[in-house]
């Protein structure tokens, strides 16, 4: 198990270092473009030339790559062109209102997918099973931005209950956090709530269930007892795994409802060229990825027994 | 020699085009499935007859902000959809905008499962070294979240259609190449591969003649999923800004365009995104009506 776990954390290392070659390859290979990113496009190419000797954009590339990444695990990300500030000072409150908005769309979205999951799962092609495989199809077809475009036209423009954007500018304000989480939800607890599904209506089948209803068990503690704990395991790789669909998600989410978080951040650093930003943003985003994907893979053996044991 | 290559091939021909109907009158079992075929088939023909049926030029500024079932003041029309803010009228442009999305989306999944279905092969059948980097790369890529991978290359590469294209076939061929070299690694051990070892074939006239047509029926599942995923990557560029330059019509682009004052004048964002719901619903009912048909046999 811990050898199991090492390796794990040693290919996700790998991963990111792999990751930073590209993106540093991407971003910095050309020192010119590097120059004229930070220094704007009218600067003088004695300017240009001044800044890259400062900062050591005449070392061979691999030097740089080094002492870029170097710096970047010591958590010196540089300074962003756009904010004028360190990337740093940005960077944190921007990730912590994501996590705020990532934290609900989870409380709402794990409970109603597992719920709803289970339910249809139980119970293989009755009619509850079909209407929750229907609605589930058509939420996942209907893309962020469009929820988000039908939800604000619903409950902003017709009804006029909710506020249409999310700056909060005068604060915390729970109001303008209902429609990002709604959007969020609606796209992604259908795909849940399948895998659910058919993880439930797979261990509906095996002959232990069988056995327990044959054995007389009431309904209720055959499903409570019985088969939810090996139903539940599948699921929950499922969800760790909806931290990267998610991570695309509120880019969207959040640039429509102009919600100051990580990624309207990504996007905006991305769309000014703020090259440090886009870096530290990128390079984030990667190991939040990564991370839930080997956290994902660890607790799905640790929750198997019969890989746990063996 | 020659009679006998034309005589396979048309029997070959034949057998796929009976092949093909046979599997449309099992789509026929599937509501689902003819859901799906439905709604594709409405937008595949809007989009050929679109300069037929769009009521104006979709391009050309007529009267800014009209609201659906508006006359136009001239008198030579009605905006059944409404205008946008430049007075283009929303239903030609979501007409013409079918052509853009329905010409972007299955060349980018065609060319990104030209890309995948390669790589899979050679990890598959080859498997070793080549195996080890090409799903090593292939996890790389798939590490990151999807979207800041294309925002990542759009901005980088600059948005025109090609790129787009070009950006789809990197995010999408490494999804792809799993797919492919999990069905390879299964099949290469089949009776068949072993008979066109040994009478000698090339390895790639094994990959591309004997395994892949044997591998088409979870592909093509995959590949209308693909397809509705595509249409809505098309769409998120577009309403993030990265998409077609304008004036193209482009669903994503319209919604972008109009994102400012949507909460005044919501029909100019809200078609759009019917428009782009209803072929992405399209794609993900067709593909689960063939999933049902063939889990069946």
């Amino acid at each position: 198990m811990i050898i199991f776990i090492l390796r794990r954390l040693g290919i996700m290392a790998l991963t990111m270092v792999v990751v930073s070659v590209m993106l540093f390859l991407l971003l910095e290979f050309t020192p010119g473009n590097v120059a004229t990113k930070v220094l704007g496009p009218y600067s003088s190419e004695e300017q240009r030339t001044l800044w890259l000797e400062a900062h050591g954009y005449f070392e061979p590339l691999w030097v740089r790559y080094f002492s870029w990444l170097g710096n970047f695990v010591t958590g010196d990300f540089g300074e962003s062109v756009r904010f004028k500030v360190p990337v740093a000072e940005v960077l944190w409150p921007r990730l912590w209102n994501t996590v705020v908005l990532g934290f609900w769309v989870f409380v709402v979205m794990i409970p109603l997918s597992l719920l709803l999951g289970v339910l249809a799962g139980m119970r293989e092609g009755s009619a509850l099973d079909r209407s929750i495989s229907v609605t589930s199809i058509i939420t996942t077809s209907i893309p962020e931005f469009a929820s988000a475009v039908f939800l604000a036209a619903i409950f902003v423009f017709w009804l006029g209950l909710l506020p249409g954007t999310s700056t909060m500018t005068g604060g915390f304000d729970w109001w303008q956090l209902v429609l990002p989480v709604m959007v969020l939800v609606i796209y992604d607890f259908g795909y849940v709530a399948r895998m659910t599904r058919a993880s439930m209506a797979e261990v509906m089948t095996t002959p232990y269930i069988r056995t327990a209803i044959l054995k007389g068990l009431p309904y209720r503690r055959v499903i409570m007892r019985h088969a939810l704990r090996n139903a539940l395991i599948a699921p929950f790789t499922v969800i760790m795994l909806q931290i990267n669909w998610l991570l695309s998600g509120v880019i969207v989410v959040e640039f429509f409802f102009a919600y100051k978080g990580f990624g309207a951040l990504l996007l905006e650093a991305s769309l000014n060229q703020d090259i440090y930003l886009i870096e530290a943003c990128a390079m984030v985003a990667v190991f939040v990825a990564a991370a839930t994907q080997t956290f994902a893979d660890i607790g799905y053996t640790y929750l198997n027994p019969r890989i746990r044991f063996s | 020699m020659t009679d006998l290559v034309d005589a396979l091939d048309t029997r070959g021909t034949v057998s796929s085009a009976l092949r093909a109907v046979g599997s449309f009158k099992l789509l026929r079992e599937s509501w689902v499935g003819m859901i799906g075929t439905g709604i594709i088939g409405f937008w595949v023909v809007i989009a050929l007859l679109a300069p037929l049926i769009a009521p104006f030029d979709p391009n050309t500024p007529l009267q800014p902000f009209a609201k659906p079932l508006t006359e136009y003041a001239t008198g030579d029309g009605t905006f059944w959809l409404g205008t946008d803010h430049l007075g283009r009228d929303i239903l030609s442009r979501v007409i013409w905008g079918s052509r853009t999305v329905l010409f972007y989306a299955p060349l980018a999944t065609a060319s990104a499962y030209f890309v995948g279905i390669l790589m899979g092969l050679a990890a598959g059948y080859y498997r070793g070294r080549i195996d080890e980097f090409l799903s090593f790369l292939a996890n790389v890529i798939l590490s990151f979240p999807v979207l800041v991978l294309y925002i990542l290359v759009i901005t980088t590469i600059g948005s025109s259609g090609i790129n787009i294209i070009i950006a789809i076939t990197f995010a999408s061929a490494p999804g792809i190449m799993r797919i492919v070299r999990g069905l390879v690694l299964d099949l290469r051990n089949r009776d068949y591969v072993a008979a066109a070892q040994t009478r000698g074939e090339s390895s790639w006239f094994i990959m591309l003649v004997e395994i892949l047509p044997n591998a088409r029926g979870p592909l093509i599942v995959d590949s209308c999923l693909r397809l509705g995923y595509v249409v809505i990557t098309i769409g998120v560029l577009g309403f993030l800004g990265l998409g077609l330059p304008p004036p193209a019509p482009d669903w994503g682009g319209m919604i972008n365009e109009a994102r400012s004052i949507a909460l005044a004048f919501p029909h100019m964002t809200v078609i759009p995104c019917i428009a782009i719901s209803t072929l992405v619903l399209g794609f993900n009912l067709l593909a689960d009506g063939l999933r049902e048909i063939s889990l069946r046999d």
